[in-house]
Formats: C-alpha cells, sequence, structure tokens
C-alpha cells in the first residue's frame, strides 16, 4: 500500500473529529460571516410584506425533531415577521412529531412578541390524514378542526371567526423535511388557488425549484441558509446567523475532503499504472 | 366475496370522486365535505392499527427472544411512558413541565436531532472516500456540488474577511452559478422526474380503482 492509498484509507475517526471540531469551534468563537439573500427567499418576505395587517397567514409546522435545528429557525423567523406585521398566524401541524415543537415555538414568541394567544396567533394542532385535512381546509376548517390544540371550539377563538376556509387565508407556509409541501402546492394551490410558500431542509431545497418557476410556490426557504437570509431581512439576528458560521466551515472543509480525496486517487491511480508498465 | 367487496367499494368511490371534482354543484360539494371528514376517521383508525401492528411485532420478537430483542423492550417501554404521561393529565400533558413534555422536550427532540445530525459526519466520510472524478459525468456531478455546497453557504465572506482581493467576485458569482445550477439543470432533470411519476400515479390510480392492481388488498393475489 503507497502512501495515496494509505492516506484515501485513513481511520474515518479522523474525519469525524474534523467535523466536530469545525461545527463546534465557530459555535464557540463566532465569526460573523456575512450572509447574502437570494430570491426565493426574498419572496416570501415580500410576500408577507404585501399582504394588508390583519390578513391571516397559516403556517404549518410540518416536521419533527430530527429536523428542528435546521427548521425551527425559519419557522421562528416567519412568525416574528407576521406578529411584527400584526398578521395573525394559524398554525396547524400534520405530523405526529410536530405538536410539542409547535406549542414550544409559538408560545415563546408570542411571550416575546407580547401577541395574544387566539387573537394575535392559534394553534389547531395535529390531524391525521395529510392529504384529506389540506382539502377540507379549502372547505371549511371545522371540518379537521371543531376544536384547536387547547381544545376550544374554533367559533370561540376571535381570529377564527371570520376564517372558514383558503379563501379567508392570505398565505399558506409549509415547514418540512418531507414532501407535505408538495401536497399543499397540489391541493391548496392546484384546487383552491390558495398562495403557497415553503420552508424546507437545504437537501431538499433543489426538489421544490420546478414549482418556483412555475409560481405553484411563491417563494422558498431552504435550510438554515435560508433561515438566515430571512433573519436578516427581517433584521432579527437568531439561530439562523449563528448557525451559518458553523454550515460554512462544514461545507468548507467536506470540499477540501472531496479535493484531496481526489487528488490521492489521482496519484494512486498513476503510481498502479507506472507500476504495472513496470511489470511488463 | 372477502376480495369482491373491497374492489367494488374501491370502483364505486374512485369512480364518484373522479365525477364529483367536475362538479361544483351544492350536492356535490356536501359529498365531498362529508367524504374528507369519514377520510380523516378512516386515517385515525389506520394510526391505530399501526400502533397496535407495532406492539405486536415487538412483543412476539420479545416473547421468541428474535435477533436485537432488547431493541423491543425499549420501544415498547418508549410507547408505554408515551401513552401513559399523554393519558395521564389529558388536555395537560402537553404543558410545559408536564411529564409528557419533559419526555419530549429531553428525550425524543435530542434523540432524533442527534440521529440526522450524525448524516453530516457521513457525508464527510463518503465525501473523501467515494465522491471521484472517474468518468466525466462524475466530475460534472462533482462541479455542480462543489458549486453548490459553497454557493449556499457564507464563503465568499471568509475572502472579505481574510482582505482577499477577489472576494467581490466570488460574492456576486459564486451564489449566482449556484442558483443557476439548480435553476436550470436541476431543474430540468427534477421535472423530467416529476412527470413520469405524475404519470405513473395516474396509471397506478387507475388500475387500482378498475381492480387490475390488487396487491392493497393483500396475500398474493
Amino acid at each position: 500500500m503507497n502512501i495515496f492509498e494509505k492516506f484515501l484509507y485513513i481511520d474515518r475517526r479522523w474525519i469525524f473529529i474534523l467535523v466536530a471540531l469545525a461545527v463546534a469551534v465557530p459555535l464557540v468563537f463566532p465569526l460573523g460571516l456575512a450572509v447574502t439573500t437570494s430570491p426565493p427567499v426574498e419572496n416570501v418576505y415580500n410576500e408577507i410584506e404585501s399582504l394588508k395587517p390583519g390578513t391571516p397567514v397559516l403556517i404549518s409546522v410540518d416536521y419533527d425533531p430530527a429536523t428542528q435545528p435546521e427548521l425551527g429557525p425559519m419557522t421562528i423567523a416567519l412568525l416574528r415577521h407576521c406578529i411584527a406585521r400584526k398578521l395573525p398566524v394559524i398554525v396547524t401541524v400534520l405530523v405526529p412529531g410536530g405538536p410539542g415543537l409547535a406549542v414550544d415555538i409559538t408560545s415563546k414568541v408570542a411571550e416575546e412578541m407580547g401577541a395574544q394567544r387566539d387573537v394575535d396567533y392559534t394553534l389547531l394542532g395535529y390531524k391525521v390524514g395529510v392529504s384529506a385535512v389540506i382539502l377540507s381546509l379549502g372547505q371549511d376548517f371545522r371540518i379537521s378542526y371543531p376544536r384547536d390544540y387547547y381544545n376550544t371550539p374554533l367559533d370561540e377563538i376571535p381570529l377564527m371567526k371570520n376564517v372558514k376556509n383558503y379563501n379567508d387565508v392570505g398565505l399558506v407556509v409549509s415547514i418540512s423535511g418531507t414532501v407535505i409541501p408538495e401536497y399543499w402546492v397540489a391541493y391548496a394551490h392546484e384546487r383552491y388557488g390558495q398562495k403557497v410558500a415553503a420552508g424546507v431542509t437545504a437537501v431538499m431545497a433543489a426538489d421544490f425549484y420546478p414549482y418556483l418557476q412555475t409560481g405553484q410556490l411563491v417563494g422558498l426557504v431552504g435550510g438554515l441558509k435560508g433561515a438566515a437570509e430571512y433573519e436578516k431581512l427581517i433584521d432579527r439576528p437568531a439561530d439562523g446567523l449563528k448557525g451559518m458560521d458553523a454550515q460554512t466551515i462544514v461545507h468548507l472543509l467536506i470540499v477540501v475532503f472531496i479535493i484531496l480525496g481526489n487528488v490521492a486517487y489521482i496519484f494512486m491511480r498513476r503510481a498502479k499504472k507506472r507500476s504495472e508498465a513496470s511489470a511488463r | 366475496m372477502r376480495r369482491e367487496l373491497p374492489l367494488a367499494i374501491c370502483f364505486i368511490m374512485g369512480v364518484i370522486m373522479t365525477v364529483q371534482f367536475f362538479i361544483p354543484h351544492r350536492y356535490s360539494q356536501w359529498l365531498f365535505e362529508n367524504m374528507l371528514r369519514w377520510l380523516i376517521i378512516v386515517f385515525t383508525f389506520a394510526l391505530i392499527l399501526g400502533i397496535l401492528s407495532l406492539i405486536k411485532l415487538h412483543i412476539q420478537k420479545v416473547q421468541y427472544r428474535r435477533r436485537d430483542w432488547l431493541y423491543s423492550i425499549v420501544a415498547l417501554t418508549g410507547l408505554g411512558l408515551s401513552l401513559v404521561t399523554g393519558f395521564m393529565k389529558g388536555p395537560e400533558s402537553i404543558s410545559e413541565g408536564q411529564p409528557f413534555m419533559t419526555l419530549y422536550n429531553y428525550v425524543q427532540i435530542p434523540m432524533q436531532a442527534t440521529m440526522f445530525s450524525l448524516l453530516a459526519f457521513y457525508i464527510a466520510s463518503a465525501a473523501f472516500r467515494t465522491f471521484r472524478a472517474r468518468t466525466l459525468e462524475a466530475t460534472l456531478l462533482l462541479i455542480a456540488a462543489v458549486v453548490v455546497m459553497l454557493g449556499r453557504v457564507s464563503f465568499a465572506a471568509i475572502f472579505k474577511d481574510l482582505s482577499l482581493g477577489f472576494s467581490t467576485w466570488v460574492e456576486s458569482w459564486l451564489p449566482g452559478f449556484a442558483e443557476w445550477v439548480l435553476d436550470y439543470p436541476n431543474m430540468a432533470a427534477k421535472r423530467g422526474i416529476m412527470i413520469g411519476i405524475g404519470l405513473g400515479a395516474i396509471s397506478t390510480a387507475l388500475k387500482i380503482i378498475l381492480g387490475i392492481e390488487r396487491s392493497w388488498l393483500g396475500g398474493g393475489d
């Protein structure tokens, strides 16, 4: 085994240590790297900015704890933006692991911004059956949600009194680490003409670009970078911007790994060819 | 009869709901709304069925001491604890400080977040060991991956902070090129796949409604 082969088959634990350091060091010692905004995120921001105060926005927390570190910051940023713009927020959950996160995020943001439950925001909670729930909201919210998460009948909630279906909602934002935003596009946008935006994990963002081009999604917030961009747009730096330092360094490290791996591979291949030629 | 009845229900409902989609009459809307209510009820029962099936599977694993049966005890304990703490105080159990939320906040969230975070380590290791420019296609994929990875983070800011002269060029070019990769080559490929999936879904739905595809009935038929 030559030196290049040895390098290529290095114990993977060394790689893990480097990744751990690349994540931990920027979190402990922030670099404060600047973030530039991109059109898909700006479109979500502009869409919310264009809504008249008092227009309800539906934010669907369609993720569970696995993707919370990546999707939580964008949920918080969107909630902050809506509440600051005096846009009532209706929160739904379409994955069974999500209600706890929705309770936690809504109550924290509400407390921080002095928002009142059932007036500035309402949490409808989890309902099973993604497609059926999305379709039913187009008919009447009360089909799927006769009561909210805290067991209050919808008709007794001030925010919901004038909300029957999608006609009364300005924008739907589905935040998910799965394909649930596609269901919102297919059923809420295509069937009822509801404007839909999505917030997804970075690995899934590429899958949603076709919907952006066709206008089926008004905007897209992708991964922690998207959250950081949104925080920059609303001028409220938080976990998204903090996390970007670590993510930038880790991405850079992975690119270095790819380059080193390929350089070693090329040299190893050359060395093999030479030894084969000399053997002949 | 055990097969004919579900097939008949599937055919009748499939045809009715397809026709209903094109009829905006109030009776049609009434039918649609009621079907949605039924659908949510059926989904709820399916969820219960899923939980019962999970319990049965793990109990059998423990009973017959099958491979990794100890993990089944952990799964059953977790499920049992969640159910007990969830039902113990009714709707109050979702309040901060209640046992159910304590389990959720301090066990489920960290465990699931940890599992997802492990991806970073495996991706880094895989990038080093297997991402090779062996062919032209692989090289193009590699270049696209590197551009998107760097374009989607604050890479240019590092140049700026280190006062490297070409930071402005990197700042404007790299995110733009990353967006181009996502907007054109990525989207072209993705759209082709989506059209294929769409056509496949239509044909499968038709086959199920017409009773040609019967695997959903279970058994070997």
